[in-house]
């Protein structure tokens, strides 16, 4: 991929104001899985939930090439990809905790957040599931003779779903706008993708002649120059793509998964090194697009944010039991 | 299979003189075809739909009428085209998706049970996904095992999905242009061997109901409940009953999921007995739910156990001299409800 492509973006037309709003978003990812974290050890949310600590810069380098009518499906690692599609702290708290001022009315959780005002078509709990929906989104885009572009993020466990081969195979048949991002983390569960994975991942999606490429998923420069680009193509009638992006799961598989037998601190510790965070903190300090203040100000003010929307979804109200069977039919 | 020369009581605005006969597989064709060109966000995505009409020609001409784009030939993907569906029906589309056989649906379940049928739940009422999943069921055609199914029993457990059998050409016609136009997933399961049958159907533009019961014999002495091909059965029975003193009432619910409990139980309650036959499997099949539901609501009436019949617990057999003995039949239906009627 050219970095120099007159029709394209490139990394360098960007101004500051991109790349600060870019690092408020990933900002805020952090801070809610952080505090996510927390509200698990303290007993104050029900169930488990997975967090997207270490892989911010995926989300947010895709969501900000896209446009609010452009469609997500997520995973069950999906904060990151709903709050980067633009989805509202307060109510994402809420649902985490079971409440009905939550995105799904407290009926779906941290694992099937939606919202259609947003194009996010949901969350899914099953490994690779979203890859039909996600494709299916592109064929509705295609009969409905609109530009939208449909995204579909999963980790590399997914890889092993073949649910994942035929979507891919038809989008490619029939040039769907369809974007599909296989955030390789390392691992699927607690897995790691060398047992898992046979072979090539680009090549998975290259033998179906899908636009495929593997990239530095923790630059954000990186991930958002490459998804301008293949959704620009999408959008234009030039069909799917799969992108695999690099990435580390910073956490265990789940909140409650800490002591992760299955893999060395030696390794999380290399891969801590090239924290998306601080990477973008670093170019633009370096680049002299930001000073020190600016970045901390945004901290703060996301921190601030962030207490708030605690504040909101523990006040809000539980459902109530006549809820339980509404919303089974349309 | 038994005869269709019985004559299906239908309801008195399609029973008049002079009534267009179509066949059950015209009728479908008729529904999807109305509501294609009603709707321009209804489409058909399945395995030889198009060029081919599909295998059992139901979909002839529909390629000529709407276009590649609408009438879409997939790859042989069952589990990739349902979800195709279910992301299609989010986003604004009426997805009609064709699995060629029942026996197929396997291969969907994660789009369908995990998918489309939670999806407006989970999402707190926000997504809808309308869409249809046309599929088959039924024996008799040797086919053995993997083609011979009817699985229905396994939509009809999943709250959020909505599953319709037809049995005569105006209820397939009626049924399927209601799920079209319906909210929610609706799975509808066609018998193979039913698409040559002949039945009225008005010219004129109706739909019917899911979760509405059909009459389709008044009677007195025991309420039959037949779902799809069993309606036959039953139909074929309830002569032989007729002729031997029996007044047996025929009731096809037509969808299980919704279920039309309070006709099978006023019936029931009239009549004391009840018999319930369906295809698919007897063990834990939709017969179970339906004889539970009777029994509940009629239990202080009941003159007898309700009894079911169902297919025998076997893979479907490929030798007719064996397949035959795990469908139900209508002498065996008679036989059961004159030991209940004894």
């Amino acid at each position: 991929m050219s970095e120099t492509n007159d029709t394209n973006p490139s990394l360098t037309d960007l101004d500051a104001e991109h790349w600060l709003q870019a690092y408020e978003q990933m900002v805020k990812i952090r801070t809610f899985e952080e505090t996510a974290n927390e509200l698990y050890t303290s007993a104050r949310m029900p169930g488990i939930t997975h967090l997207y600590i270490g892989e911010e810069a995926i989300a947010v380098g895709i969501c900000e090439a896209l446009r609010q009518d452009d469609y997500i499906t997520s995973t069950h690692r999906g904060h990151g990809h709903c709050l980067a599609k633009g989805a509202a702290l307060d109510k994402m708290f809420a649902e985490l905790l079971g409440k009905e001022a939550g995105y799904c009315r407290g009926k779906g959780g941290s694992m099937h957040i939606a919202d259609q005002e947003t194009g996010n078509l949901g969350a899914n709990g099953i490994v690779g599931g979203s890859a039909g929906i996600a494709t299916g989104a592109g064929m509705s885009i295609k009969l409905r003779g609109t530009d939208q572009v449909s995204v579909c993020f999963f980790g590399d466990g997914a890889l092993g779903q073949g649910l994942l081969y035929e979507s891919m195979n038809m989008a490619q048949l029939w040039k769907l706008p369809v974007i599909y991002v296989c955030e390789n983390n390392q691992y699927g569960e607690y897995t790691h993708n060398s047992k898992a994975a046979a072979g090539s991942m680009v090549g998975r999606a290259a033998g179906f002649g899908v636009h495929a490429q593997a990239i530095d998923g923790q630059d954000i420069r990186t991930v958002h120059a490459t998804a301008r680009l293949v959704i620009d193509r999408a959008r234009k009638g030039g069909g799917p793509a799969f992108l695999v992006c690099n990435t580390y799961r910073f956490r265990g598989h789940h909140v409650g998964d800490i002591d992760r037998p299955y893999r060395t601190r030696e390794e999380e510790a290399e891969w801590a090194k090239r924290d998306p965070l601080t990477l973008l903190e670093d170019w633009l300090l370096k680049s002299k697009q930001a000073e020190e203040n600016v970045l901390e100000r945004i901290r703060q003010e996301v921190k601030t944010a962030v207490d708030d929307a605690v504040a909101f979804a523990e006040e809000a109200s539980f459902p109530s039991e006549s809820e339980v069977d509404n919303h089974v039919y349309a | 299979m038994s005869t269709l020369e019985n004559g299906i009581r239908c309801s008195p605005a399609i029973h008049a003189p002079g009534e267009r006969q179509i066949t059950f597989g015209q009728a479908i064709r008729e529904a999807i075809a109305e509501e294609m060109a009603r709707d321009e966000s209804v489409f058909v995505i399945g395995e030889d739909v198009a060029a081919a009409g599909s295998v059992f020609k139901v979909l002839v001409g529909l390629l000529d009428e709407f276009g590649p784009e609408r009438v879409i030939d997939s790859p042989i993907s069952e589990a990739g085209i349902a979800g195709i569906g279910v992301g299609a029906a989010i986003t604004g589309m009426r997805p009609i998706v064709d699995i060629m056989f029942g026996d197929f649906t396997t291969l969907v379940m994660d789009q369908l049970v995990n998918q489309a049928a939670k999806t407006h739940y989970m999402s707190g009422g926000k997504l809808t996904v309308p869409m249809v999943l046309r599929t088959t069921l039924g024996a008799s055609r040797r086919s053995a095992a993997q083609h011979s199914q009817s699985l229905h029993a396994l939509f009809s457990h999943i709250p959020g999905l909505k599953v319709a059998l037809p049995a005569t050409p105006y209820d397939a016609k009626g049924l399927m242009k209601s799920a079209i136009r319906d909210e929610n997933p609706v799975v509808i399961f066609e018998d193979k061997m039913l698409y040559q049958e002949q039945g009225p159907v008005p010219e004129e533009e109706y739909t019917l109901p899911l979760g509405q019961a059909d009459v389709k014999r008044t009677g007195d002495d025991i309420t039959i409940v037949a779902t799809s091909s069993m309606v036959y059965v039953a139909l074929e029975a309830v002569d032989k009953l007729a002729s031997i003193g029996i007044s047996a009432e025929l009731i096809d619910p037509r969808t299980t999921t919704p279920l039309d409990a309070d006709t099978l139980v006023r019936s029931a309650r009239k009549t004391s007995r009840a018999l319930v036959l369906d295809e698919g499997y007897r063990q834990y099949g939709v017969t179970g739910e339906i004889a539970s539901v009777i029994a509940d609501g009629a239990f202080y009436y009941l003159d007898a156990p309700v009894k079911r019949i169902g297919a025998m617990n076997v893979p479907v057999p490929f030798s007719p001299a064996m397949e035959d003995l795990t469908i139900p039949n209508a002498d065996y239906v008679v036989e059961t409800v004159k030991s209940l009627c004894g």
